[in-house]
């Protein structure tokens, strides 16, 4: 393809505005579907429990030792200043308020996005989505939108979950391996972190990235060429995409949120 | 049943979350501290409000007693109007002083509420009219600098040329 014909430089924006219009269109057939969703519950709790449940191990550990190397780090710059009782503080802020957001979301888009996307691409291969549509049932209502939900409920509670570990993580580290006082510790965050502006604003990222994730990874299953090749290169593309989307709205929404 | 199986393990996974959340909210960011408590609001007027912010602590004899609620400007008198939310289980006398101090030496200001001696309580809307600014490090500087010119020139005119001869 060669970009000084305009005629190539007309297909290729003509090809990429059809991509976000299927896109757009996608995302909010699956926002109209919440309500059948949510009649049928027991299709989205069985991917909440495949989504999250399967996830938390990782999560959990993964928060464990973020909290663990972000109390060493805190530490061995706040003691130059002698504030070094101001670590339980510096764990929790920058967990609740960007840590844990993004690295659950970046983690979940590997451990169940990828999980997503192969599994709707193989179906779309195999032609069982076809298949479901020659019964009359549509595989955006059976299939697709029960995922998207369960992933949006799913995020929060990882972050959660990575959240609280973490900060655990940083008191061990703290308290027991350091010695800071754990009064200091703790009174130190308490006085710090507000509940809304940074414990909520921290849920709504992970409300807004559980979106954005799970959306990237059904889109990407859903437009995959059903082939062996194309499953393979959907998933790929959902790691890539989901990552640069929560890095990327995790700016935006940081902007928005904290720049008081 | 596998169904009866997987509610069990959805249910354990939501509650651990929601667990997860409330001991972020309680332990972390101490969302029972004075938040659900009634408050009453009094303002006073300070000449400097230095680096107080919203939400900082209100405090006498070093217990938070208090929240700064917000802090605005009043330009009849040209002087900051900050309104206190204070913990309705303290009353203080209305003529108590307010001053704003800092914890450390580049910790965060707050306010300090030192009790005065009126028989009368502090109340919803009053005004308190006994307050202290914050100490401006800048103004600190220049009146030490002021002060040390002024004491050198009017102590003697003999010690003034010593440096000058020296050099």
């Amino acid at each position: 393809m060669s970009w000084w014909r305009p005629s190539d430089v007309g297909l290729a924006v003509r090809r990429k505005l059809a991509d976000i219009g299927q896109g757009a269109r996608f995302f909010a057939r699956l926002i109209a579907l919440l309500g059948s969703t949510l009649r049928r519950f027991s299709l989205v709790r069985d991917q909440v429990h495949f989504l999250g449940n399967y996830s938390l191990a990782i999560i959990a550990v993964s928060g464990l030792f973020v909290g663990f190397v972000l109390a060493l780090q805190g530490y061995n710059i706040l003691q130059r200043y002698g504030s070094s009782e101001a670590v339980g503080l510096m764990v929790a802020l920058s967990l609740l308020r960007e840590l844990g957001p993004v690295v659950t979301a970046l983690l979940f888009a590997g451990r169940a996005g990828t999980s997503l996307t192969a599994e709707i691409g193989l179906m779309k291969a195999g032609e069982q989505l076809s298949a479901m549509e020659m019964m009359a049932i549509d595989p955006m209502r059976r299939i697709v939108a029960p995922r998207f939900w369960a992933g949006v409920i799913t995020m929060p509670l990882l972050t959660a979950v990575f959240n609280a570990v973490g900060v655990l993580g940083g008191w061990v580290v703290s308290v027991w391996m350091i010695g800071v006082d754990p009064g200091a510790f703790w009174s130190q965050m308490q006085g710090g972190v507000d509940v809304w502006a940074d414990l909520g604003n921290g849920v709504l990222k992970s409300f807004v990235f559980g979106v954005a994730v799970t959306f990237v990874a059904l889109l990407q299953g859903w437009e995959a060429r059903p082939t062996a090749e194309g499953v393979s290169r959907a998933t790929t593309r959902t790691v890539v995409m989901a990552s640069l989307a929560v890095l990327g709205l995790d700016f935006i929404l940081t902007a928005l949120m904290f720049t008081y | 049943m596998g169904r009866s199986k997987n509610d069990v393990w959805v249910g354990l996974f939501v509650m651990l979350g929601l667990a997860a959340l409330v001991f972020l909210a309680l332990q972390s960011a101490n969302l029972l501290s004075l938040s659900w408590q009634s408050t009453y609001r009094v303002t006073a007027h300070f000449d400097n409000i230095g680096g107080l912010k919203p939400k900082a602590a209100v405090k006498s004899a070093g217990v938070v007693v208090g929240r700064v609620g917000s802090i605005g400007f009043d330009d009849e008198r040209f002087q900051a109007l900050v309104a206190l939310d204070m913990d309705s289980k303290y009353k203080f006398p209305s003529d108590s002083s307010l001053k704003i101090l800092t914890s450390g030496l580049l910790g965060e200001q707050y306010v300090g509420i030192e009790a005065g001696a009126s028989d009368t309580n502090l109340k919803a809307g009053d005004n308190v009219g006994n307050t202290q600014s914050a100490v401006v490090l800048e103004n600190l500087i220049s009146q030490f600098l002021y002060n040390g010119a002024a004491s050198g020139g009017s102590s003697d005119a003999g010690g003034k040329p010593a440096p000058g001869k020296g050099k």
